[in-house]
């Protein structure tokens, strides 16, 4: 039944993709090639809203690093700390680089913001540098959350890992902790690219 | 794997810290230092300390052995308790080994007459279920099937599989072994396919302990089946499909006639191979058979005690994978080592056979 079911949605999605390659072919071949021009369609996109969706997605996806890592490292603590309660307090410092994930999304969201600017009119919306501004942020915005989130995962295994091992050997608490810090830094590198990027754009309507 | 930690991860860190719990060479050491099953109660206090100490002064090795078992069923509970979806049912799925050796101790026990209390003494609590009692009035297969395993979830085991025969004791280890076989391959077949598990590091790991289970019960199926009234396609049907001898393995072990068909069938698994040969088997008809407790001491291991050396070790490495479910098979089997551990060291202490007392099986450090 299931099966029936996804095996429908495969053809149903194979049908459009095939409907839309034959309408873009046909299109080619009698001279209305230009009606698929992607350039013209991203321009017409108002700076505004790629800008908001940079941010949006900045915060969000660091977000979802930050939880994705705390649930998976504090459930290990949890379980390890059943054996070896002493565990406990240090490893609160795993959920605390998962937490600091989450905050580099947030000041890079609250950077971002700064350029947006309701007063600015329709015609410096749609200067260069406008676009400019908009574009930025987008793929600004990605990069610290892609960053943040790949982090926030990393730092959730490992401190899993840490919580376990230093569970059964106090000794190994340490060095499986640097490793910790390094899977923190992939974050921080998105936050550098992000700062050095939000310097170069200007704000709206400037 | 990403989502492991989510439903898991407690549970998960709880059966490691179980592990960390677990007597390790040291402890072993100095339990064999013992004079008396009091110096051992002492030995044992920081791991079992609560359990033991109810016991009254000079315990019995039996008193000795429920209270360990009482500490490790404790245990399991608390995990069952503690697991949801696929981890709850993988749990069950190990319980289910445990009821199908209880049905077969309690359906031979009442051919021998035995009383039915004493038996249920002696079942594993792991594979307790409510039917169990009403085993007894069972006298042939299908009443078996029809009054009591029916409401069990072992009953899918049984369909297929059902003789019309009366129960004696050579086709009471035939429903077992029957039973086990169909349990390892549905076993093996659930983790292998449903959505949580499949192609994951667990399916790997636990088809790794589900393919060693099935070749052990294979080899000890062809090596007891000689000089007995089972024939060789009756003993073919007992092979569960999803050892490392399958299939070219358990079609020489299906024609083998002795020993020696045995150590052939086994070649093809270097491990098995050597733990044959390490049992003596290799060079002629030499080889010891029984449990732990009939070991032939010294430095030469009987096969059983090699397998189970064997299986430890891989219950050790299954602990080294990080988001697997086979951590709570490995840890099952290895607590359930340490049972047969303390309960041997205790043995051999109250009996005074100290020379064979170094038979024990340790794996951790």
């Amino acid at each position: 039944m299931e099966s029936n079911f996804f095996k429908f949605v495969m053809w149903l999605n194979w049908f459009i993709i095939m409907l839309v390659l034959f309408i873009a072919f046909l299109n080619l071949v009698m001279g209305g090639g230009e009606v698929f021009d992607i350039g013209a369609i991203i321009e017409s996109i108002s700076p505004n809203w790629f800008a908001s969706t940079g941010i949006g997605l900045c915060v969000g996806l660091s977000v979802l690093g930050a939880a994705w890592g705390i649930f998976t490292v504090a459930t290990s603590i949890l379980g390890a700390g059943v054996g070896a309660p002493r565990i406990t307090n240090k490893m609160l410092i795993s959920v605390v680089f998962c937490e600091v994930v989450a905050i580099y999304g947030v000041i890079m969201a609250i950077v971002f913001s700064t350029k947006l600017n309701s007063g600015a009119s329709a015609e410096e919306m749609d200067s260069h540098a406008a676009h400019f501004t908009g574009h930025g942020i987008f793929w600004g915005g990605i990069a610290v959350g892609v960053c943040n989130l790949l982090s926030g995962v990393a730092i959730g295994i490992n401190g899993s890992g840490t919580a376990i091992a230093s569970a059964a050997n106090d000794t190994l608490f340490v060095r499986t902790l640097i490793v910790q810090i390094f899977s923190s830094v992939i974050g921080l590198f998105g936050l550098i690219i992000g700062l050095l990027l939000a310097n170069k754009l200007p704000q709206f309507g400037e | 794997m990403l989502y492991h930690n989510a439903s898991h991860g407690f549970i998960d860190g709880v059966v490691r810290g179980y592990l960390n719990q677990l007597l390790t060479s040291a402890n072993y050491q100095n339990l064999t230092q013992c004079q008396s099953i009091d110096d051992m109660k002492l030995q044992l206090g920081p791991t079992y300390g609560d359990f033991l100490s109810s016991l009254p002064p000079g315990p019995t090795t039996s008193a000795l052995q429920e209270r360990i078992t009482e500490k490790f069923i404790q245990n399991f509970m608390y995990l069952k308790a503690n697991s949801n979806g696929t981890l709850r049912k993988f749990l069950e799925y190990i319980t289910y080994g445990y009821m199908i050796d209880n049905i077969a101790l309690l359906i031979t026990g009442t051919l021998h007459d035995r009383d039915i209390k004493e038996l249920m003494d002696r079942t594993h609590p792991l594979g307790k279920f409510e039917a169990m009692p009403v085993l007894s009035i069972a006298t042939n297969v299908e009443e078996l099937y029809n009054s009591v395993l029916i409401e069990t979830p072992l009953a899918p085991y049984f369909k297929g599989s059902l003789s019309h025969q009366d129960l004696d004791t050579l086709n009471i280890e035939i429903v077992k072994e029957t039973l086990y076989k169909n349990y390892l391959e549905d076993f093996y077949q659930w983790i292998n396919s449903n959505s949580e598990t499949a192609g994951t590091a667990s399916a790997e790991d636990v088809s790794g302990f589900l393919q060693f289970e099935a070749d052990r019960r294979a080899i000890n199926i062809t090596l007891n089946s000689f000089d007995t009234e089972l024939t060789k396609p009756q003993r073919t049907k007992l092979y569960a499909s999803i050892g490392k001898l399958y299939p070219d393995g358990t079609t020489l072990l299906s024609r083998a006639d002795d020993v020696d068909g045995v150590v052939l069938a086994c070649q093809g698994v270097p491990a098995y191979q050597a733990a044959l040969e390490s049992a003596g088997m290799g060079g002629g008809p030499l080889g010891g058979l029984g449990n732990q407790a009939g070991g032939m001491g010294g430095g030469i291991r009987n096969l059983d005690e090699l397998l189970y050396q064997r299986e430890m070790e891989i219950s050790k490495l299954a602990f080294t994978q990080e988001f697997s479910l086979a951590i709570f098979y490995a840890w099952v089997k290895l607590q359930e080592q340490e049972v047969r551990n303390v309960v041997w060291i205790a043995e051999c202490i109250s009996q005074n056979q100290r020379e064979r007392i170094n038979n024990f099986i340790s794996v951790l450090e």
